[in-house]
């Protein structure tokens, strides 16, 4: 036991020594580096299109990478792929499990997947003959539910789950390739950056690790938050991670000088954030709460200079298309037959709407 | 697999604990007698009931004490009726706040959702039972079909629910009269809140549980502390780049591209969706002859953005080719096909690429140092997706400082900004924007892009084969 003794106290040290130069490399705070910058001034986005078509609560969304084009999934059951323009369904795939979490489109555009508490990745094929979709893949090696998948290209994944692991696998072989383990709680989401060489995941041990795909192993670890870490997106510039937590707050974490540089809070705002997604320049970002709201935030000088309110339900999932034009937030709803996606000024909400506002 | 059905609002692991106990504080703050909200006796259907406050109060103190506007203060002023920290007198299916003269009362802290003991079904069965008891056919529908339900699931239970319930009912009538009524509007209102009436939102419905459970702790083992520490050692071995040269990056890249950020700067001719006209895709599509003034600025921006964007790759390559250095690029796509493409022909794409890029002698050979290119070669005798990468860094990294820097200087790029488009602004009139919106068209399917995309690989990898010197000498002895 004395060893263990020994470990844990050179534990505590080096934490400290961490800390320490963490502390020594903090040598500017925002508020002085942007004391220059302009002013963004009111952001107003109004809803442009509304989307209906699903029947229960929308979990996830995503967009496909020609910025028309995004896919969601709903817990009735369903994927459907929308054309976000003519608000047309252009595919809707029923799910063999309708407990879905998430959903993904490939870069490529042939194909999408969606998990959740069956524990698999299942991957759709688009570009089917017939224009038939059908599973290409059923992923499975996880022993907790899917969080969150992302494609790296046509023929790799990864994946995370509540069983605390992150998975990388080859798709055509329908193997697992890497394991990236190391959080000590559910992991909840992933991003991935531009380049894809690495990734970010958050998870509910109040932590988000930078994991290097090639080498499999955690880089980064960012702690500071005070509750599970819901969502987690990449700055634009790939050199920052900014994470959203039920703590109410979200934190831009830089990657170079290896510490949070900026909170967004407000102690007005006490609901958890569960989505979150960065404007095209990086001005911006959006991030969806638990009290039926999206704040927007200004990057730089910390506040809050939107609003987009008008859900019913709680905002399960946000996305800024890769153009940057439009963003879409989806939400729950309970019981409800009708369902509507609305979209405001590049914004397009997936949401149900009660029939019945009020009883 | 245990699927937990919709009813079970009960939080497994607890995730929302951290926003309710901030709610707490809060509910707490307001209940204070010199602070709070102000409160008065009412009277309600013959009994006098002390403490109430009015809607309007409620949201005028939120509003005061953290200075936002009357809408955001009634925002929150229902998330806490909703949560059940302040119920409704009047009209209590509504968990909503009302900013007028409606009563509303402070929940008692037994009800309060941080609480441990979750909302199970045989309490809720016991209050059923116990209202039954005390008038029949009081229960709403759906309060009905639950009791009937009940019954038959915790039909071994029955006898003391049943129990529970009477003794419960005796034991309230003991009370004084306003204290029961008070009792039975609270009681009243968790339920409400936990077991809600069909077609209402919930706000306890929290989705999905935690499988982990955050509280339990768990020993390290020995093996695990070793790696934590080396972790540690390696973090703090680590450069780390002062925090004002990061911020100082942030800054730089959000103003560069503050002009190109569709939310907060107007993009020509129109954005397609506000005025449903999609001649801004139209003239930004991969493979458009002439690019727009402000794609072309972005390629100027670094060099990963100039790869990224197809045009401006393209535009890249016409650069190349006029000085004879187009084997570089080629070498760094035929790297990125082998890390993203299909498993089964990297075997192949290693073999293709060893002899066009780095056999010596080859047609077209780069030129990378003599380590990197020694691993290299080693590396392709067993290929995997990554064996290109050190020699893929090295050609960007020869690319970006050298040939990225003299492309933006020559005349081929300045000639693309001089000949690049920038678009009249569009003025819709009413009826115009009215007729858009009638006719807009799906966009081209992505797939069908990537069909394009993969027959204009393969023509151009046919076109680059390298030339069979000795076919071309035999072809042309023979025609002698």
């Amino acid at each position: 036991m004395g060893e263990m003794e020994q470990l844990r106290k050179e534990a505590e040290s080096l934490k400290d020594q961490i800390t320490a130069a963490r502390k020594a490399v903090a040598d500017a705070t925002l508020p002085d580096t942007v004391s220059s910058t302009a002013v963004v001034g009111r952001v107003q986005l109004k809803t442009r299109k509304t989307l209906r078509g699903h029947l229960a609560k929308i979990y996830a969304m995503h967009w496909a990478t020609d910025a028309k084009l995004c896919v969601s999934a709903s817990q009735d059951g369903k994927l459907i792929v929308w054309d976000t323009l003519t608000t047309n369904k252009v595919n809707a795939i029923p799910l063999k499990s309708s407990w879905v979490m998430t959903c993904a489109y490939a870069p490529s555009g042939n194909m999408v997947a969606c998990g959740g508490l069956d524990n698999m990745c299942s991957i759709y094929n688009l570009k089917g003959k017939d224009g038939n979709v059908k599973v290409m893949r059923e992923l499975a090696a996880h022993t907790g539910y899917l969080s969150c998948c992302r494609f790296l290209s046509d023929s790799e994944i990864i994946t995370s789950s509540g069983d605390c692991t992150c998975l990388l696998w080859d798709i055509e072989t329908g193997t697992q390739k890497t394991t990236f383990a190391g959080h000590l709680g559910d992991c909840m989401s992933l991003a991935v950056p531009g380049d894809f060489k690495t990734f970010v995941s958050g998870a509910c041990d109040f932590t988000a690790k930078l994991w290097d795909i090639r080498d499999s192993n955690c880089t980064h670890t960012f702690s500071g938050h005070e509750s599970d870490v819901n969502a987690i997106a990449f700055f634009p510039n790939g050199n920052a991670v900014i994470t959203g937590s039920d703590d109410a707050t979200c934190k831009l974490f830089d990657l170079r000088s290896d510490q949070e540089l900026i909170t967004y809070q407000d102690s007005s705002i006490m609901c958890g954030v569960t989505s979150i997604a960065p404007s095209l320049s990086g001005r911006l970002i959006l991030a969806g709460y638990d009290d039926f709201n999206v704040n927007i935030w200004d990057s730089l000088k910390a506040e809050r200079v939107g609003v987009l309110a008008g859900h019913d339900n709680r905002v399960s999932c946000i996305g800024v298309s890769t153009d940057g034009m439009a963003c879409c937030t989806g939400s729950w709803d309970s019981f409800l037959p009708s369902f509507s996606f609305k979209g405001q000024d590049n914004v397009m909400r997936l949401c149900k709407q009660n029939k019945q506002q009020y009883l | 697999m245990t699927i937990r059905s919709n009813r079970d609002h009960g939080q497994h692991y607890r995730p929302r604990m951290f926003c309710l106990k901030k709610l707490q504080e809060l509910v707490v703050g307001m209940q204070d007698p010199k602070n709070g909200v102000k409160g008065s006796e009412q009277k309600l259907n013959i009994t006098v009931i002390p403490h109430v406050m009015t809607g309007q109060d409620i949201a005028s103190w939120i509003a005061n004490f953290f200075k936002m506007d009357a809408d955001e203060a009634l925002a929150m002023g229902t998330m806490m009726v909703a949560f059940g920290y302040i119920y409704p007198l009047q009209n209590h299916r509504k968990l909503v706040l009302k900013a007028d003269d409606s009563f509303y009362r402070f929940q008692t802290p037994y009800f309060w959702p941080v609480q441990k003991w979750l909302a199970e079904d045989i309490d809720y069965a016991i209050y059923l039972a116990k209202r039954n008891i005390r008038k029949k056919g009081i229960l709403e529908p759906y309060e009905q079909e639950h009791y009937n339900n009940f019954n038959k699931w915790l039909n071994h239970k029955w006898d003391f629910i049943v129990l529970q319930a009477q003794e419960q009912y005796r034991a309230g009538k003991e009370r004084k009269k306003a204290d029961r009524v008070v009792f039975d509007c609270q009681e009243r209102a968790y339920w409400i809140v936990n077991r809600p009436p069909p077609r209402t939102h919930s706000a306890m419905d929290h989705g999905l549980s935690r499988l982990i459970d955050p509280n339990s702790e768990e020993e390290q083992t020995y093996d695990q502390y070793r790696r934590i520490n080396i972790f540690l050692e390696q973090a703090i071995m680590r450069a780390k780049v002062k925090s004002s040269v990061s911020l100082g990056a942030f800054v730089k890249y959000i103003t560069t591209f503050k002009n190109h950020d569709p939310f907060l700067s107007p993009c020509l001719p129109s954005n397609p969706w506000q005025t449903d006209d999609s001649t801004y895709w139209d003239i930004n599509t991969r493979s458009v002859e002439i690019p727009t003034k402000m794609r072309v600025e972005r390629w100027s921006f670094s060099f990963f953005e100039l790869l990224n964007d197809p045009r401006g790759r393209a535009d890249f390559k016409v650069f190349l080719k006029k000085e004879f250095s187009g084997e570089n690029l080629a070498f760094w796509e035929a790297a990125e096909e082998m890390k993203w493409g299909a498993a089964d022909s990297m075997k192949e794409k290693a073999e293709t690429t060893f002899k066009t890029f780095l056999a010596p002698g080859a047609p077209r050979w780069i030129n990378i140092d003599g380590r990197t290119m020694g691993l290299t070669v080693k590396g392709l005798e067993h290929p995997h997706r990554y064996v290109l990468d050190a020699a893929q860094t090295h050609i960007f990294m020869l690319m970006k400082k050298d040939t990225f820097y003299r492309y933006l200087k020559s005349p081929v790029y300045k000639d693309m900004q001089k000949k690049a488009i920038n678009p009249e602004p569009h003025n819709f009139s009413e009826a115009q924007l009215e007729q858009n919106a009638r006719n807009r068209k799906p966009g081209i399917d992505p797939i069908i892009i990537w069909q394009q995309e993969q027959e204009e690989k393969a023509k151009a990898a046919a076109a680059a084969m390298p030339v069979d010197v000795k076919q071309m000498m035999s072809k042309l002895d023979r025609k002698k």
